[in-house]
């Protein structure tokens, strides 16, 4: 699938190691982080979102980039799991008491994502391209005005005083095991189904392969990790409302996927860490603060005219990146390569001759 | 027990007849070939046969069981594969990757053992991707396992088109004009190939070519396709003879 990586399969093999130590460093990082405070509060912050956006990006790109379908909807599944696991927190689960439940909340996030995603996926069995796109927009907007008219939701206002529950270990650990799970299902029957739809859907029919059920599993599984973003957005942002999860949070989704390429999960961390750092950069104070050091004539005009209304021009600066994106670079940093160590061994190894170190190849 | 048995199949495209009372029955171990002008309606036929169209009218038996209403996945898990007249490879993806997708059907695990690579996951895979190779292997392009299909030469390509199909297990093979583009040597090589993988896998084969030299060359039986109805049937000997057929192909290629 990978070819340029694979052939260089030998080179790496050696390193494997490197992954789980990583992650164990990942992880001890995570917990002494805010125990001894190694950053201020606010990179702290921007740590999570980081966390939370790799998610949002590597779930989707199973969608718009693995199946190549174009997805818009990811922001209300999005929507859903921040507003189950919100209520949770709030009015079923003692948290308070018991904040090991909070996993709980998220997890049910997610599934109620899940659950909502087979409207998009038993839609796309018939349509594709362009009519999707269409559909999964209106699914947005529908997610939207259904939660801006119900008030136990709180309606539009939103719904304020949720709990500062997600912490950077929790972040920390679904971002691992959304990864995980998605780079698991990517090197499976299913996932090799999804990429053979993106092919050719009829040819994957006629080599037995059930799309129908490989669509549904693949939005299902894409949909539960973008309500376990929500859940832990909620809890980090402690207030949600219709107008967080609108078509703009989409784009952003969007962006980072095309900017970190399709088909690749290590593309979808890079653009998501990317993204996330380059919008922070470009909030006025943190753009002030970088250009502080130009002289006095030229920072004055920049910042009066620029860098103050910076929240405008960030509507008019992404977007026009996804275009340009799409137009000079549709496959992103790393579009269809993958990092040698998040391919499975089996996968890695598959094709080539064993290697003298392993016994995977078994007699023929 | 006859293996496949088409009766009265008809297939309209808007008003166009493209398939007219189409009656098959194949017996197990046979080497068909359909054979026809273009637009005659045989490409029509594996459509029909595979699911991909819906036939409008008759009945399609395959060992017993109806396959008309039946999707193209669950056709072809009852062991019906073929390839395509335009080489429809999953061109991005890997030469290994093509053949192993063809095994869908057959590779055990759930979803859940698939999410968490547990269960029987890894001895499935493992089984897959040993199958795969020995499929390439018999063809010859086991070295270009790791090869993007589409960088392939189109003799290969249609090579891959052949291995992917046996992986799917089939004990009837539809092979929809597999000569298409080659070279007289290159048909050759093919025929012997036909013969070979149809003793290697105990297959019932139902071809549609055009090259002349292949189907008289291997076919046991003739079906001759025009305008969507069956002009004639029999041994290569009798098509060979039949004034019908030369008349239809009047204008188009000699027949021998
Ligand atoms: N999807 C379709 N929609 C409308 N008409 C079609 C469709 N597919 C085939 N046809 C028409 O049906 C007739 C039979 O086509 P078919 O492809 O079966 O012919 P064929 O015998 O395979 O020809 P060739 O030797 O050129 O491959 C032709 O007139 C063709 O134009
Ligand atoms: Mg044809």
């Amino acid at each position: 699938m990978i070819p340029m990586i694979q052939n260089s399969w030998k080179k790496t093999a050696g390193q494997r190691w490197l992954m789980p130590v990583l992650v164990v460093a990942g992880l001890g990082t995570s917990f002494a982080v805010p125990e001894y405070a190694l950053f201020n509060k606010y990179i702290q912050l921007v740590m999570m979102y980081v966390g939370i956006n790799i998610i949002l990006t590597v779930s989707l790109n199973l969608v718009n980039g693995y199946m190549g379908e174009f997805s818009l909807a990811h922001a209300g599944f999005m929507s859903i799991g921040a507003y189950t696991a919100a209520l949770l927190t709030m009015r079923v689960l003692p948290v308070m008491d018991h904040p090991w439940l909070f996993p709980l909340a998220v997890m049910a996030g997610g599934l109620a994502a899940g659950f909502f995603s087979l409207l998009v996926s038993v839609t796309s069995f018939r349509i594709r391209g362009d009519y999707l796109a269409i559909i999964t927009l209106a699914f947005l907007m529908i997610v939207k005005s259904v939660i801006e008219n119900i008030d136990y939701l709180g309606g539009p206002r939103g719904l304020p005083g949720i709990r500062k529950l997600t912490t950077l270990p929790w972040t920390y650990f679904w971002v691992v095991f959304s990864v995980w799970v998605i780079r698991n299902f990517v090197y499976s029957k299913y996932g090799r189904g999804v990429l053979a739809i993106r092919e050719d859907e009829i040819a994957s029919e006629l080599m037995t392969v059930n799309t129908q059920r490989v669509k549904i599993l693949t939005f299902a599984v894409s949909a539960f990790f973008a309500g376990v973003a929500g859940a832990l957005f909620a809890h980090v942002l402690q207030f949600i409302s219709p107008r967080v999860f609108d078509i703009i949070k989409t784009t952003d989704i969007l962006i980072m996927v095309y900017l970190g390429g399709i088909a690749s999960i290590g593309g979808s961390i890079l653009g998501a860490v990317l993204f996330t750092v380059l919008l922070e950069l470009l909030r006025p104070s943190n753009t002030a603060a970088i250009l502080a050091f130009l002289p006095d004539v030229i920072f004055n005009p920049v910042n009066q005219h620029f860098i103050q209304h910076l929240g405008v021009w960030r509507m008019v600066i992404m977007p026009l990146l996804l275009v340009l994106l799409m137009l000079f670079r549709p496959h992103g940093i790393m579009g269809l390569k993958e990092f040698s160590w998040f391919i499975p061994r089996l996968d890695l190894e598959a094709g080539h001759p064993a290697a003298p170190e392993d016994n995977i190849h078994e007699p023929a | 027990m006859s293996l496949l048995e088409a009766r009265g199949v008809s297939h309209y495209f808007g008003g166009l007849c493209a398939v007219d009372d189409f009656n098959l029955t194949l017996e197990p171990g046979e080497l068909m070939g359909i054979i026809g002008p273009n637009g005659a309606g045989k490409t029509t036929i594996f459509n029909l046969l595979t699911g991909v169209y819906r036939a409008g009218k008759g009945s399609i038996r395959f060992g017993g069981a109806e396959l008309i209403g039946k999707t193209p996945h669950q056709i072809t898990a009852m062991q019906i594969s073929r390839t395509f007249q335009n080489i429809r490879l999953f061109k991005d993806l890997s030469v290994l990757d093509n053949v192993r997708i063809a095994h869908y059907s057959q590779i055990a695990y759930r979803p859940l053992e698939a999410v968490f690579h547990v269960g029987r996951y890894r001895r499935e895979e493992r089984r897959i991707i040993n199958r795969s190779m020995e499929l390439l292997a018999m063809l010859k392009i086991d070295h270009l396992a790791t090869e993007t299909a589409d960088n392939l030469p189109y003799g290969l390509q249609r090579r891959l088109e052949i291995a992917r199909a046996l992986a799917v297990g089939p004990e009837l093979l539809l092979l929809d004009e597999p000569a298409a583009g080659m070279n007289p040597n290159e048909i050759d090589q093919l025929m012997e190939l036909i013969g070979w993988i149809r003793r290697q896998f105990d297959l019932t084969i139902l071809l549609i070519e055009h090259q002349m030299k292949l189907v008289m060359g291997i076919c046991e039986r003739l079906l001759v396709l025009d305008f969507g109805a069956t002009l004639a049937e029999g041994s290569p000997h009798e098509i060979q003879n039949n004034p019908k057929v030369l008349e239809a192909y009047l204008g188009e290629e000699p027949v021998g």
